[in-house]
């Protein structure tokens, strides 16, 4: 079992290179010098050629390309990530710090919502299926892939915060301004989940140990739970798992229509502002966490379940 | 197979229904009731009327009218979003499958980092790197999107490569490549067109999201997100404004997605039978 | 005395277009400790029988006929009541001995699942049960063998361990339901032999599907043959093989009358002693 976790890690290492370096590689092609762009930050007040060697020099831009990916490697790994074009007086690594909190919330008032929302629907939907419950739960999921993410944030705020007056429009601060967000977040994800659990379970139910459970006698709900529940969920566990990162990616654009000051916001106004070294940042700590959930839920559902067990030991 | 398609009613009815839209938007200067842009500011917030049959925006301009304009870049942009996809995609599917060794190798390492590359916010970081513009928007969804389709026109390539007719053609010379691409057109068509028309939806999803968010479509042009990115603004007073365009994406996106499911049921009658 | 009784059982499947049948007006009684082995080839809807009057069968089929078990007819029975007779007095044995376990748990947890929703028996009785059990379908190391999964065991021995968890609450019917199709062929041998000590050993009456005809005359006393739903041919075993009226249970014969001949004349020895 050990062994199998250290080659999982092992196997992570080159992809979370490529990563790194398709992030580094991403902010060489932008069209502006770093250079002159680093003296601009500095307010320098006249840009001379002179001047853009020296500062060349100085960050290294005339040393070789790998070279310069490997300091710049070293240097992220210091959880040094630069400072902002924008404002010189901040570092990337203080900014997304700043965001990280509120995003982090967003995403986990989500998850939980997730989770909440979409086991026991997904389940009945499975067990009733044809029913009434799963016909309207279908046409909802239906309709719900259709919405996009910012009309149905729109259509929340517009019903509930400005007609019904229950919640604050925008901006955070209490739980209740966490609501809205994270229904508009977890939406689509519930309906996913919803239809995976559903379809998993099934699939599960024609399967032949469900039969035989049927032929030892045994009461429909301990079959539903402790065979065909358990057993969607270990297929289920690594997209879930999965989740958590695409939460936590997925809230930018909720994030922009409620004015939520996270990781989202952060990104689209870097976008604006061209401030390339937070928006590399922050594509890299998305890559990076989608690289290691995946690779904490592969080992989490090879320890869970004992066929993969056993090829792992 | 049109006999097929004339009986399913779901396939007929979403396809007349995007025909319908694609139509409308086409001969939009000649169905629109007024300019889209033409402002009118005494009008603004009218409510329904026959000079403007869905009222006015928070500028007066006429909201059917921009809704009808609007079609062009929403469905046009989808479906250029989808050629240009499928083109790279089979383009690459083609060369891995077909020339294998270190090429293959090559494009298919690529297309397993593309696919676990979160596409979000890759979208946003290629719009970033080229700039806001309309076609950065296309290139953008493209290089998210290709990949999904390169792995899957070379899985086509790879079970046909070594199937009896190739081989039998190979011994009585024909040019292999001619037949390897007439056997395989058809077989990887049924899939393609149902991926393809369920990918349509998810683009016109994508695009509006990133017009909303200001990073497309730019304002004054009538783009279905960048006019609820202006309702947005004027929610409180003219709520209208922001469910008509909201309502039409819903219904076409729906569309694309029945449709889809319904071209794959005509395409490929053994899901009927089971 | 019949076990079961079964008459004019006539099952459907229902589907847009009306009703699909499947199995046409089959009857037929099997009595204490007798076997019954029903023959067919895929298809041909002796599996549906046995599911339609066991409860097994999901709302897309309509079932209609009589089937009586010990006076009671089992297709007026709640879904709750055929719940409580399954696993106790009418048990199976499956085709697929390796996708029949919930990979998840281990055979002990699954073994003792089943005791505990039949009997009253505690945890220790249940242990020393399922311990009993499986020393008598001669496993090794049982004590071993209830920590394991079931990916951890062959097919042969978690096919014994199903035929030990049929005959362990020693039901009044056990039905095989292609218990030796998707086993090697030695270990069908044994598998056999296990089903010839249930019924010399017990009072079980025993229903026996196949489309095995090698594997039928093994433990058969009578043979049902059926086809497209409905029964072709019927009769004591060296009856069938001597004067089979159905073309298609002829054909069957004739393909297996080489291999036949062995035991044709094993079962001549049987009869003359």
């Amino acid at each position: 079992m050990k062994q199998y976790i250290i080659k999982r890690l092992l196997t992570a290492i080159p992809l979370l290179l490529c990563i790194s370096f398709v992030c580094f590689v991403f902010i060489n092609l932008i069209p502006s010098d770093p250079a002159e762009v680093a003296l601009r930050v500095r307010q320098v007040p006249i840009i001379t050629d002179e001047a853009i060697a020296e500062v060349r020099a100085e960050l290294g831009l005339d040393k070789p390309y790998l070279v310069r990916y490997l300091t710049w490697l070293v240097n992220c790994l210091k959880g040094d990530f630069g400072i902002s074009y924008v404002n010189p007086s901040r570092t990337v690594a203080g900014e997304l710090l700043r965001c990280l909190p509120a995003t982090l919330r967003l995403a986990g008032a989500s998850f939980i919502l997730v989770i909440l929302l979409s086991l026991p629907i997904g389940f009945f939907c499975a067990v009733y299926k044809d029913s009434w419950f799963d016909r309207i739960m279908r046409g909802i999921i239906f309709i719900t892939t259709a919405m996009p993410a910012y009309w149905v944030g729109l259509l929340l705020m517009w019903s509930v915060s400005i007609k019904l007056d229950l919640l604050p429009t925008s901006g955070s601060g209490s739980w209740r301004h966490l609501i809205l967000p994270a229904c508009t977040v977890s939406l689509s994800y519930i309906a996913t989940f919803i239809r995976l659990i559903r379809n998993n379970m099934l699939e599960n139910m024609k399967q032949d140990y469900v039969l035989y459970a049927n032929v030892r006698g045994l009461p429909q709900k301990s079959i539903l739970v402790k065979h065909i529940l358990k057993n969607s969920m270990h297929t289920c566990i690594v997209a879930l798992g999965m989740s958590i990162p695409q939460l936590i990616s997925g809230t930018i654009v909720v994030e922009n229509v409620f004015a939520w000051p996270g990781l989202g916001t952060l990104c689209i106004s870097s976008i604006f502002n061209r401030d390339y070294p937070v928006i590399q940042t922050y594509v890299l700590l998305i890559g990076v966490l989608f690289v290691m959930f995946n690779l904490l839920f592969d080992i989490l559902q090879s320890l869970a379940d004992p066929r993969l067990r056993k090829e792992a030991a | 197979m049109l006999q097929r398609f004339l009986h399913h009613k779901t396939a007929v009815a979403t396809v007349s229904l995007v025909l319908l839209v694609a139509l409308i938007g086409i001969f939009a200067p000649w169905i629109a009731p007024n300019d889209p842009l033409a402002t009118d500011i005494i009008n603004k917030f009218a409510p329904y009327s026959a000079e403007y049959p869905l009222g006015t925006d928070n500028l007066g301009r006429c909201l059917l009218s921009r809704m009808i304009y609007g079609i062009r870049p929403t469905l046009g942009l989808a479906v250029l979003t989808m050629l240009g996809t499928i083109c790279l995609g089979a383009l690459m599917g083609l060369l891995a499958g077909y020339f294998r060794g270190w090429i293959e190798e090559v494009i298919m390492r690529v297309v397993d980092v593309m696919l676990s590359f979160p596409s979000q916010v890759m979208v946003f970081a290629v719009v970033a790197l080229l700039g806001v513009s309309v076609q950065n928007v296309i290139i953008a969804n493209v290089f998210i999107k290709w990949a999904w389709y390169a792995r899957m026109i070379r899985t086509g390539v790879m079970q046909h490569r070594n199937s009896n007719y190739v081989l039998f053609s190979r011994c009585i010379g024909t040019p292999e490549r001619f037949v390897l691409l007439r056997h395989l057109v058809p077989s990887i068509a049924s899939d393609l067109a149902v991926l393809a028309s369920l990918d349509v939806g998810w683009a016109i999803i994508n695009i509006s999201t990133l017009s909303f968010l200001g990073l497309g479509v730019q304002a004054p042009t009538p783009e279905w997100g960048a006019m609820l990115n202006e309702a947005k603004n004027v929610m409180t007073s003219n709520p209208t404004q922001m469910i008509v365009p909201g309502i039409a994406i819903v219904v076409l996106v729906s569309a694309f997605n029945l449709m889809g499911d319904a071209l794959r049921d005509v395409l490929d009658p053994k899901e009927v039978s089971e | 005395m019949s076990v079961i009784e079964v008459r004019d059982l006539c099952v459907s499947l229902k589907t847009k277009k009306g009703l699909h049948p499947i199995v046409k007006n089959v009857s037929f009684s099997v009595n204490q400790g007798e076997c019954l082995g029903i023959l067919g080839e895929s298809g041909s809807g002796k599996s549906m029988t046995v599911k339609a009057f066991a409860g097994l069968l999901d709302k897309s089929f309509q079932v209609s006929g009589q089937a009586v078990f010990n006076g009671r007819d089992l297709l007026k029975e709640s879904k709750e009541s055929l719940r409580r007779l399954r696993g106790r007095q009418i048990t199976m044995v499956l085709q697929n001995p390796m996708t029949c376990f919930d990979p998840l748990y281990r055979i002990g947890n699954q073994m003792a699942e089943t005791f505990a929703v039949h009997t009253q028996w505690d945890k220790a009785q249940i242990r020393s049960r399922s311990l009993d059990i499986l020393e008598r379908m001669q496993i090794k190391d049982p004590a071993e063998v209830l920590e394991k999964y079931p990916h951890q065991l062959s097919g042969g021995m978690l096919q014994r361990i199903m035929i030990g968890i049929a005959i362990a609450l020693e039901p009044d019917l056990l039905i095989a339901d292609e218990p030796t199709t998707a086993i090697d062929a030695i270990t069908q041998f044994e598998i056999l032999q296990e089903f010839q000590k249930i019924k010399s050993g017990h009072q079980t009456a025993m229903l026996f599907i196949t489309h095995d005809l090698g594997a039928v005359s093994k433990v058969a006393d009578r043979i049902l043959v059926m086809s497209n739903g409905e029964i072709v041919d019927k009769g004591e075993f060296s009856h069938i093989l001597h004067h089979a009226i159905d073309p298609y249970t002829k054909l069957l014969v004739e393909k297996r009358s080489a291999v036949m001949a062995r035991y044709r004349l094993a079962l001549q020895k049987e009869a003359s002693q």
